[in-house]
C-alpha cells in the first residue's frame, strides 16, 4: 500500500495513536450496533460505500480503495502516510491541509477522495526534499517563517501557488492571497517576506 | 460523518432524471462537507456534478452589453476574468473579497449562491433548538443567543440567521435571471425569486425543487463599469460581512439615470433595496441623498441589543459604497 514505511523498528508514536483510534472506534461501533439492533431499526440507512479511484500523488501513479466519506486529507495522511499536509480545523477555516490538485491550491480538508480521481494531487513531500529544498521552503528557512511549524506545510503550498497565480505583485495583496492560511504563532511578517524571496527566485 | 452513496453522472440530463429523494448535488464541496461532518447535512446520496460534460457549464460568455455565466464557473476564475473586472467591477470584487483563495478555487458559482448560514445555532446540532436545521424547534438565537451577527432585515419570529454570501447581493442588483433545469425540463427564475425570506418556515430557503439543477445565471445588461462592492467585516480578510453593499450607477451629467443596491450581511435573503433606489433615481449624487437613501434602505430593521450596531453600521456602509462608486468612471 504505503511505499513511505515508519523508519523506526520500534512502535512509532505514531503507530501507536492509530492502534488508541482504532480501538475507541471499535468500542462505539458495537455500542451503536447494539442500539441498532432494536426494533427502531427500519429506516433503510446507507451503507458504507468503497470505491477504487486512481491518483497521481507527487508524480506516482497509486491505486487504493476509498470510503466515499474519506476527505483526500485523510487518505493522504492515514492511507499512504504522507503527513506533511496538517490537519488543523478539519472545517476549510485554517488552510493546513492545503495541497495541489491539478496545480490549483485546494483544501484537502474539504475535498472527497473520490473527486481527485484521475487528478495530480501535489503535496509538501513533492515540492522538494531536505536536500534540495524548493526556493518557498528554502526562503521559509531564510526569513524565519514559523515557530510551531504546524501551518507551515499548508503557507508554504500556499505561498507557492500565490507567486503562479500572479497574486504576489505586493505586500499587500500577499497578505490578502495568503490570507486563507492561518498563524496561530502570528509569523505573519516573516511569512510575508519569504513569500517576496521566493517570488524572486521563482520568476527569475 | 454518515454513509452516503456517491454518484458522478456524465450529463446534466442524468443528473436531473437520476435524481433520487434524499440526494444533494455538490460541486465543490466546500459547503456539503463542511456540514456534513458537523451532521448538519445528511445526504444519502451525492450527485457529484463537477465534471459534468467536460466544462460545458464552465464559461463566461459576453454578448453585446448581455453576461451569461455557467454555474460550474469556479469563483476565482469569474473574480479574475479582466472583462468582467472592466465592464462589471461589482461582480469581480463580490468575488474575490470572499473566503480564502483556495475556497475561491474549489466552490463554484452555483453552489455559492446556495451557501448555508453561519448562524452558530444551526451548524452546532448540540443546540435543540433552530427552526432552519430542525423545523419548529424553537430558535436559540433569539431566546438570548448571542447575535451579533444576526440579520436585521428580512428577519420572522422564527429566524434571525444572516445569508452569508457576497456575490449573490451583486447578482440580485444586476436582475440576474438563474437558468435551471428540472424534471420537467429547462426554465428560468429572477434571482430575486430564488431565495425565500423565513417568516413561518425558515428551514425553506429557496423555491428550488430539490431535483433542480442550477446550470447558468444570465443579467441581460451588465455593463456598468460604475460599480463596486463593499464589504465590511471583523478582520480585514477571509470573513462574512457585517455589513456590506454592491453598488451600481449611471449617471446623465450629474443626475442619477439608474441605481442598483444589493445589502449584504444585514438581511436574511440576498437583499435588494428597491425603495432607496427609487428615492435616488432621477436625483443627484450627493451625500445627502445618499443618506437619505439609507434611511430608506434601513427603515424597516429588527434589531437585538446585539445587531443594533448593523443599523448604523450598514447606512454608513451604504454611504460610502455609493461616494466611491459615484467617483468612478462611468
Amino acid at each position: 500500500m504505503a511505499d513511505r514505511s515508519p523508519s523506526f523498528d520500534q512502535v512509532s508514536r505514531r503507530g501507536l495513536i492509530k492502534g488508541g483510534v482504532a480501538g475507541a472506534a471499535v468500542t462505539s461501533v458495537q455500542a451503536k450496533a447494539q442500539v441498532r439492533g432494536g426494533a427502531e431499526n427500519t429506516a433503510a440507512e446507507p451503507t458504507v460505500q468503497r470505491v477504487p479511484i486512481t491518483l497521481d500523488i507527487n508524480g506516482q501513479h497509486r491505486e487504493l480503495t476509498v470510503d466515499t466519506r474519506s476527505t483526500l486529507l485523510d487518505v493522504l495522511r492515514h492511507d499512504l502516510e504522507l503527513t506533511g499536509s496538517k490537519k488543523g480545523c478539519d472545517h476549510g477555516q485554517c488552510g493546513a491541509c492545503t495541497v495541489h490538485l491539478d496545480g490549483t491550491r485546494t483544501l484537502s480538508c474539504l475535498t472527497l477522495a473520490v473527486q481527485a480521481e484521475g487528478k495530480a494531487v501535489t503535496t509538501i513531500e513533492g515540492l522538494g526534499s531536505p536536500d534540495n529544498l524548493h526556493p518557498m521552503q528554502r526562503a521559509f528557512v531564510d526569513n524565519d517563517a514559523f515557530q510551531c511549524g504546524y501551518c507551515t506545510p499548508g503557507q508554504i503550498m500556499s505561498g507557492v501557488a500565490c507567486i503562479t497565480e500572479g497574486h504576489a505583485g505586493s505586500d499587500a495583496e500577499i497578505r490578502e492571497y495568503m490570507s486563507g492560511n492561518l498563524c496561530r504563532c502570528a509569523a505573519y511578517p516573516n511569512i510575508v517576506a519569504a513569500v517576496k524571496q521566493a517570488r524572486g527566485e521563482m520568476e527569475g | 460523518m454518515r454513509p452516503f452513496h456517491y454518484d458522478k453522472p456524465a450529463t446534466a440530463t442524468d443528473a436531473v432524471t437520476n435524481f433520487r429523494p434524499g440526494a444533494q448535488y455538490f460541486a465543490g464541496g466546500t459547503t456539503m462537507v463542511d456540514l456534513m461532518k458537523l451532521d448538519v447535512m445528511k445526504p444519502a446520496r451525492l450527485i457529484d456534478i463537477s465534471g459534468l460534460e467536460k466544462g460545458r457549464y464552465d464559461f463566461i460568455k459576453w454578448s453585446g452589453k448581455s453576461l451569461r455565466i455557467g454555474a460550474l464557473t469556479p469563483m476565482t476564475k469569474l473574480a479574475d476574468d479582466d472583462k468582467v473586472r472592466a465592464r462589471v467591477p461589482m461582480l469581480s470584487d463580490a468575488l474575490w473579497l470572499a473566503a480564502s483563495p483556495q475556497i475561491r478555487n474549489m466552490a463554484r458559482i452555483g453552489g455559492n449562491v446556495l451557501q448555508r448560514t453561519r448562524c452558530p445555532y444551526f451548524r452546532d446540532t448540540s443546540y435543540e433548538q433552530c427552526n432552519k436545521r430542525k423545523p419548529g424547534s424553537g430558535c436559540a438565537a433569539l431566546d438570548g443567543g448571542v447575535t451579533r451577527h444576526h440579520a436585521v432585515l428580512g428577519t420572522s419570529d422564527k429566524c434571525i440567521a444572516t445569508y452569508p454570501g457576497d456575490f449573490a447581493q451583486a447578482l440580485v442588483a444586476l436582475d440576474a435571471v438563474v437558468e435551471i433545469l428540472g424534471e420537467d425540463g429547462p426554465r428560468s427564475l429572477r434571482f430575486a425569486d430564488l431565495h425565500v425570506l423565513p417568516e413561518a418556515r425558515p428551514d425553506r430557503e429557496t423555491t428550488l425543487a430539490p431535483s433542480d439543477l442550477i446550470i447558468a445565471f444570465s443579467i441581460e445588461d451588465a455593463d456598468f463599469p460604475r460599480s463596486k462592492y463593499l464589504k465590511i467585516r471583523d478582520r480585514e480578510s477571509y470573513a462574512y460581512a457585517l455589513a456590506s453593499t454592491a453598488s451600481a450607477l449611471r449617471m446623465d451629467g450629474n443626475t442619477i439615470a439608474d441605481v442598483r443596491l444589493g445589502l449584504g450581511g444585514v438581511a436574511t435573503t440576498p437583499w435588494r433595496a428597491r425603495e432607496a433606489e427609487a428615492a435616488l433615481r432621477g436625483g443627484p449624487a450627493t451625500e445627502a441623498q445618499f443618506a437619505r437613501a439609507a434611511d430608506i434602505a434601513f427603515a424597516g430593521a429588527s434589531t437585538t441589543d446585539e445587531n443594533a450596531f448593523k443599523v448604523e453600521l450598514g447606512k454608513r456602509t451604504m454611504v460610502r459604497s455609493l461616494l466611491e462608486t459615484a467617483r468612478m468612471e462611468g
